[in-house]
């Protein structure tokens, strides 16, 4: 048993913080977040090449730093600390995520595109009626030859309009909402019939509504095995639970730091507000907060190995505390703010928002206590 | 990072199994599993079994007769005594006092006092609080004069646990009146058997006598008995603070309680379910096995901060709150569990009928213990006491 870190993810999370600390200030963000594009595609590119940091999930032999979910844990709560909108959750370690657990030739192919910084991949697995069940899939992948023929709408996929490829779930057999039946596929984003309605999102990101309209793919696309494909993608998105719990951590680090500032700075009735019992009180009730979802990320990662039973309840204990300490932590940073912080002007709020979608990311709190109810708690 | 053990580690896993397997007493099981409060006796017969084996201070050094185990093994050490409901063991010497001697102490007092700890032949009580000082407790009153080679102490203590069984107890008096509060206090091992001491019980909600007031009219008490330097009891009382507040998370004490609490709630009907069917009882339970799992997360974090060098902090404040509200929510789902047998109460009218026992076993103490463990956040430094050292000591408020 071991809680310490290397050297190479202390250097890892390092060489990111000081990257992101002269790249990623509020200000420089919120431009180019608002650009047409939404984005910088130079911070993409030098993360990749000159910080090498979209290997750090991959073998050596693919060419990247031979981690795993504790890299992208730590990669993520740094870019949760900047309000990061890089797609480093859906391209490397939700897509990274699935290549690594296959293997072969696909994984040889992509892996080094992803590392490269050439390839983003958005994952199209959400649909209107499916809520948070994976397995709710309308979209269908029929058999056409040696490929399939692609059908459905997908939503709310982030990273979609900046996307390269795409990594769809559906529906190659079975019924709407079966276990059996379902297909992961990887695809060019831009095949004929690919129709899409790009947004923006109200955390600074942006997403499309994807309609599929008979769009024709290769058989090589299949990720794994065909109409088995759910195990894969459940492991695949309780990985990236994972690594969003390490951004929420970030992100609340981020308020609660923000809070405490800004609470030594303000005065009322003559005194810094932090003078105030109450407030003081509230902020270790923050910290309590931060601290609880940084212990439940670390849990969430040393427990991703686990037998699926044991990791899907692993994961969505840490996911639901830390939805629970992200909504605390957002709010009473905004309520101590006072009407400052519900401005656009200032970075906290901002974080709220981010830390606000994070709730409700891959299930909310009651999903999540839910499946752990159903998985540790039969009567 | 991991969490696997290692075969070591492993191998050590199956010794603490067997030895507790083999060694843990029948009558207090029995004793233990009827809800029956525990004698004096009871709670020495397990800690003289671990002495004789060599295992009853894991946490001290080795010089002074710890286990030299590592903190993996320490983990894996609290979390069988657990797993198996082992009585716990006294904290007032193993935990408090003992780790203050063989830190401050003189060699004559470590080499007297540190041996009859270990070996349970003195019990200790803890004389901190007063009528008049609660979480202040710097403002204490009780006096310590000086009159050749020894002390003359008066004053009153409170809250005193299980001082009714104590051969020794160790005591902040006030040796400087005009020093600035915390600058005057010394720190001293007082006999309880001295003339002038008198104990009185407190009786608490739940009909037990856990809690005393202690009574000291010119005690006289050798100036060896003090502790580190006069006027610098403060020192040790804090140390001994941030002491208690490690053990106080409970985490493996915790996940017993909970598998207690739904062993209990597949046993109760509920209609026509067990009410652990019931969704609103087993979201309560699903939310405190997710805290907990929290809390432990956290305790390991800092453990493995303190093995890299750095003692309990004042981050251990975050486990003592935790630790307390978990302790409380258990006691809560417990006595909301038994239902209407929460009510019948055991105490104060005779044996009563033992062939016909009221209510299932595990409701006797469900309300008792409810009432007993609203201490949880009041004792070691009430959580708000805590709430403000975080905000001072880690926030730098």
């Amino acid at each position: 048993m071991d809680f310490t870190y290397t050297e190479t993810q202390d250097m890892i999370r390092d060489t990111l913080s000081r990257f992101l600390s002269d790249t990623y200030d509020f200000d420089t963000r919120q431009k180019f977040i608002n650009s047409d594009g939404g984005r910088d595609p130079a911070i993409w590119t030098a993360l990749a090449q000159e910080l090498g940091m979209l290997g750090a999930p991959f073998a050596e032999e693919h060419g990247g730093l031979g981690g795993g979910a504790l890299e992208n844990a730590i990669v993520m709560e740094e870019m949760g600390k900047v309000i990061g909108i890089e797609p480093y959750l859906p391209t490397v370690v939700i897509a990274g995520g699935a290549l690594k657990a296959v293997g072969g030739a696909q994984a040889d192919a992509f892996i080094p595109e992803i590392i490269a910084g050439n390839a983003i991949i958005a994952f199209a697995y959400a649909e209107p009626q499916g809520r948070y069940d994976l397995a709710n899939l309308r979209t269908t992948a029929k058999k056409d030859g040696a490929g399939y023929v692609l059908n459905g709408h997908k939503g709310v996929v982030y990273a979609a309009p900046w996307a390269t490829h795409l990594l769809v779930t559906a529906r190659t057999g079975g019924a709407t909402r079966d276990r059996e039946g379902v297909s992961l596929f990887l695809i060019d984003a831009n095949l004929p019939g690919i129709v899409r309605r790009d947004y923006p999102t109200v955390d600074g990101s942006r997403a499309s509504e994807i309609y599929f309209e008979n769009v024709a793919i290769p058989g090589d696309a299949l990720l794994g095995g065909e109409g088995t494909g759910l195990p894969l993608i459940e492991q695949i998105v309780d990985e990236a639970t994972v690594a969003v719990c390490a951004e929420a951590t970030g992100v609340m680090q981020k308020l609660h730091e923000g809070t405490l500032e800004y609470t030594q700075q303000r005065k009322q009735f003559g005194v810094p507000i932090a003078k105030f019992q109450v407030l003081q009180h509230r902020m270790v009730d923050m910290f309590m907060e931060v601290e609880q979802a940084r212990s439940m990320t670390i849990m969430g990662v040393l427990k991703l190995g686990l037998p699926a039973n044991e990791r899907m309840a692993a994961v969505s204990a840490a996911k639901a505390k830390v939805a629970r300490g992200a909504k605390f932590v957002g709010q009473n940073a905004i309520q101590t703010h006072g009407g400052i912080g519900i401005t656009q002007e200032l970075a906290i709020g901002h974080y709220f928002k981010r830390a606000t979608m994070i709730e409700s990311q891959f299930g909310s709190h009651d999903y999540h206590m839910d499946r752990y109810e159903r998985l540790v708690l039969a009567d | 990072m991991d969490m696997e053990f290692s075969p070591e580690d492993l191998a050590f896993q199956q010794e603490v199994r067997d030895f507790i397997a083999e060694n843990y007493p029948a009558e207090l099981r029995e004793k233990q599993d009827e809800g029956e409060e525990m004698s004096k006796e009871d709670f020495l017969v397990w800690h003289k079994i671990l002495h004789k084996k060599g295992w009853i201070a894991p946490a001290w050094p080795v010089e002074y007769g710890g286990t030299g185990w590592t903190p993996t093994q320490r983990f894996i050490w609290s979390e069988e005594t657990a797993r198996a409901d082992c009585i716990r063991l006294m904290p007032f010497g193993l935990a408090m006092v003992g780790p203050v001697i063989y830190t401050f102490g003189t060699p004559e007092q470590k080499a007297h006092f540190l041996p009859r700890i270990l070996s349970g032949e003195d019990w200790w009580c803890q004389g901190y609080s007063e009528p008049g000082s609660g979480s202040d407790l710097a403002s204490l009153r009780t006096t310590a004069v000086r009159d050749g080679d020894d002390y003359i102490v008066n004053g009153q203590k409170t809250w005193t646990t299980l001082a009714q069984h104590a051969d020794w107890g160790f005591f902040l008096v006030r040796t400087d009146k005009d020093a600035k509060q915390q600058e005057g206090i010394s720190f001293l091992l007082i006999d309880m058997k001295s003339p002038g001491i008198t104990v009185r019980p407190i009786i608490t909600l739940g009909g037990e006598h856990e809690v005393n007031e202690v009574w000291l009219e010119d005690v006289r008490v050798p100036v060896s008995q003090r502790v580190y330097e006069e006027n610098k009891g403060w020192t040790c009382a804090k140390f001994l603070l941030a002491h208690e507040r490690t053990g106080i998370a409970g985490v493996a004490a915790s996940k017993r309680g909970i598998e207690k609490v739904k062993a209990i709630a597949r046993t109760e009907v509920d209609g026509d379910k067990p009410l652990l069917a019931n969704a609103f009882f087993k979201r309560k339970v699903a939310e405190l096995e997710v805290d907990l799992a929290a809390l432990e997360f956290t305790e390991l974090r800092s453990l493995a901060g303190a093995n890299a060098g750095r003692g309990p902090g004042p981050e251990s404040s975050l486990l003592k709150i935790k630790g307390s509200e978990i302790q409380q929510r258990l006691t809560e789902l417990s006595l909301e569990a038994v239902g209407h047998y929460g009510a019948p109460y055991f105490r104060g009218f005779g044996e009563g009928d033992n062939e016909h026992p009221i209510g299932p076993d595990y409701a006797h103490r469900a309300a008792p213990t409810y009432f007993n463990m609203r201490k949880t956040t009041i004792y070691g430094g009430s959580n708000e006491i805590q709430r403000n050292i975080i905000a001072k000591m880690v926030l730098g408020l």
